[in-house]
């Protein structure tokens, strides 16, 4: 994995301090009365269950740099096992369930993590495939996870936590608002203290964590849990927050390679990065789909034109990892930066020490 | 200004109860150290080789060695590229494992040093190539040496319970105070992976000596920089062993640098030890004087003394 190098003196000015508390006020007080059902049904939602997948994935990939192609079975696992604590164990508060699946998804992820033990790079990336077939392959072959239905779809129940109904295009939204907020709280926290410098240890230098004294078979079983934990969770919010009906053939290899895309395309190793990712990854193609329909709908028919939206995306992102490997918010710390000079002129400069 | 700043009341490791009551150095930068304040205990070596052997495939990396360094010993290992030092302290951090031999850290012997336990034993080296973590702070690099102290889980460090609190605490004070003796305050904030060679190399010094361990192993510590460098380097490595009142094995390939800095120095040739013993009787001996004047070595190194 490539280390991505952004200026410490970036993190000074970012639009981390002021802009988070706009973006919360906004994310809260704002889009659930202005934005419409459509936006929030089908792009604030799904961004948010993704973002969240693509910070799960970030943490392992990124900051302790295990590759993985099984983000997709993690998200399968963690909706399947909330469907399956909220059916068979009818007395179980749905945050409870929520919580549990993401440890089973985590169990799921140290068992196939196993293989980092030995494995890295792009052995490991194959390796991690495994889980992806399995997971698939089980959730189709057994009847039992999804309640016997003949081709493994389930439906999700209404959402509710502690008798407020979360049911409506809103209620989804802010549900899975606070989720991600939460899981992101507790994320930052985990890579500010040491387990988070371990993991970034063991990313730059295995050997020299070896020698001062990282646990590597504990960091990277760690690593592999705590991902895949936040993306089963993601997975949960996919199931009962955005699609309500949910069948394994969705969680397939795409779906990883997806979520592979969002934290390379928004940047590794960066927690904003992977919301970038997925905002760029889920709003995207909408734009370029209504702008395409607009401006040729008339000429060429849907297939051609869902067809080179896909060449588009595809070359708009190779052109943005020419320009800037480390990521779009690469691009945006630097435009901040600029910013920052042109408010602040360089004699006042914060210094850093 | 003093060149050291040390309040060794902070150290994380408490268990290993050392004596440290003259923690003041009577070095200054680039002069020979006054006879005196070498304060080599002649009992209990720090470190014990005893006839290590390695050989990878049909080459032999090293044969036969033995070697023993006193507590409180600045001890250079210098020989002509490929003699096989960074083989040795390879063996000794416990990442080859030799094929015959024991390796002894104090008290306990072993086979093959068990490198994850290696910080716990009380040892810390540095690497030829660098091995800082590029993407971490220089402070965050620094405290990374403090890892093997770290008893709060990871659910306790993200509740940030006292004793996570804490241990950071704790942790973070010793790593500024390795960062101010080692003239690091400036960078400390800045990630090591865009930070020049010569200062890079005191962040992998800090590292290794933020631990406060009994053994420091450094490989070619004053390699690779510019002669300025390369004497606040040696001073520093000099002072570190007064400060944190630790032994130091140090590898360097040309012999004139450790004359004024080691207190004994080991030859290697071949794999083979050559010559061990002070400066003087180093810089007299034939065997020494062969190995690096003789035409199998091309002129890597130069005998300036
Ligand atoms: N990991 C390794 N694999 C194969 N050969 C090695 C390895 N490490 C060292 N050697 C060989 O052992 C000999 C000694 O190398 P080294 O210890 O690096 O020498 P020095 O540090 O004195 O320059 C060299 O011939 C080198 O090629
Ligand atoms: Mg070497």
């Amino acid at each position: 994995m490539t280390t991505p190098i952004r200026s410490a003196a970036v993190r000074w000015f970012t639009p981390n301090r002021f802009g988070l508390a706009v973006l919360l006020i906004t994310a809260y007080a704002v889009i659930p009365f202005a934005g419409s059902d459509y936006l929030l049904d089908a792009v604030l939602t799904p961004f948010l269950a993704l973002a969240l997948a693509a910070l799960g994935l970030n943490l392992l990939t990124g900051y302790a740099g295990q590759v993985s192609l099984g983000s997709a079975a993690y998200l399968a696992v963690g909706a399947y096992a909330a469907y399956n604590f909220n059916l068979r164990l009818p007395g179980l508060p749905f945050l409870a369930s929520l919580v549990a699946a993401g440890f089973v998804a985590a169990a799921v992820g140290i068992v196939f993590g196993l293989p980092s033990l030995r494995l890295r790079g792009f052995y490991l990336a194959v390796s991690t495939l495994a889980a992806q077939f399995f997971v698939q392959w089980a959730l189709t072959k057994f009847g039992w996870f999804s309640n016997n239905n003949p081709s493994g779809v389930i439906d999700a129940p209404p959402l509710a936590v502690a008798g407020l109904s979360f049911s409506g295009a809103v209620g989804r939204y802010v549900f899975s608002l606070t989720v991600v907020v939460v899981a992101t709280l507790l994320g930052t926290r985990l890579l500010r203290s040491q387990v988070g410098r371990n993991f970034m240890a063991l990313r730059d230098h295995e050997v020299a964590a070896k020698v001062i004294g990282v646990p590597l078979l504990r960091t990277k079983l760690l690593a592999f849990g705590v991902s895949s934990f936040l993306i089963g969770v993601a997975g949960v919010l996919w199931a009962f927050a955005y699609l309500r009906t949910v069948e394994p053939a969705g969680f397939n290899l795409d779906r990883s390679f997806q979520i592979l895309f969002m934290i390379i395309i928004g940047g590794l190793a960066s927690i904003r990065g992977a919301f970038l990712g997925a905002a760029f990854i889920v709003v995207f193609p909408l734009l370029l789909s209504r702008f395409g329909a607009a401006l040729l709908g008339n000429v060429f028919d849907s297939g051609v034109l869902e067809m080179s939206q896909r060449i588009v995306i595809g070359a708009l992102i190779i052109g943005l990892l020419i320009a800037e490997p480390c990521g779009l918010i690469a691009l945006v710390d630097r435009v901040a930066d600029k910013i920052r000079r042109r408010v602040f002129p360089p004699q006042s400069r914060p210094i850093h020490n | 200004m003093s060149l050291i700043a040390t309040a060794p009341g902070n150290s994380l490791i408490v268990a290993r109860a050392r004596e440290r009551a003259t923690v003041h150095s009577n070095v200054a930068g680039g002069t020979p150290r006054a006879a005196g304040a070498v304060r080599v205990d002649a009992g209990a070596p720090v470190l014990t080789l005893q006839s290590i052997s390695l050989s990878f495939g049909g080459v032999t990396a090293l044969d036969g060695i033995d070697l023993a360094v006193a507590k409180g010993e600045i001890r250079a290992i210098i020989g002509p590229n490929g003699a096989g030092k960074s083989s040795l302290l390879n063996v000794v951090s416990g990442l080859y494992r030799p094929g015959r031999g024991v390796v002894q850290l104090g008290s306990e012997r072993f086979r093959h040093v068990p490198t994850a336990r290696l910080a716990a034993v009380g040892v810390a080296r540095t690497f030829q190539n660098l091995a800082l973590f590029k993407g971490l702070s220089v402070l965050d690099n620094v405290m990374m040496g403090l890892v093997h102290c770290r008893r709060a889980g990871f659910v306790r460090q993200i509740l940030s319970t006292p004793q996570a609190r804490r241990e950071e605490a704790k942790a973070r004070a010793a790593a500024e105070e390795a960062i101010t003796f080692l003239h690091l305050g400036a960078v400390k904030h800045q990630l090591a992976g865009g930070l020049p060679y010569g200062i890079l190399k005191r962040v992998e010094l800090a590292r290794a000596l933020v631990a406060r361990p009994r053994l420091l192993l450094l490989d070619e510590p004053l390699a690779g920089v510019t002669l300025g460098e390369k004497r606040d380097l040696a001073a520093h490595v000099r002072n570190a062993r007064d400060a944190y009142d630790t032994t130091i094995v140090l590898i360097e390939h040309d012999i004139g640098v450790v004359m004024g800095l080691s207190d004994r120095i080991a030859v290697l040739d071949y794999g083979r030890k050559i010559a061990d013993g002070s400066p003087d009787e180093v810089r007299s001996d034939q065997a020494v004087i062969d190995a690096y004047l003789g035409v199998a070595h091309e002129g890597e190194t130069e005998l300036v003394i």
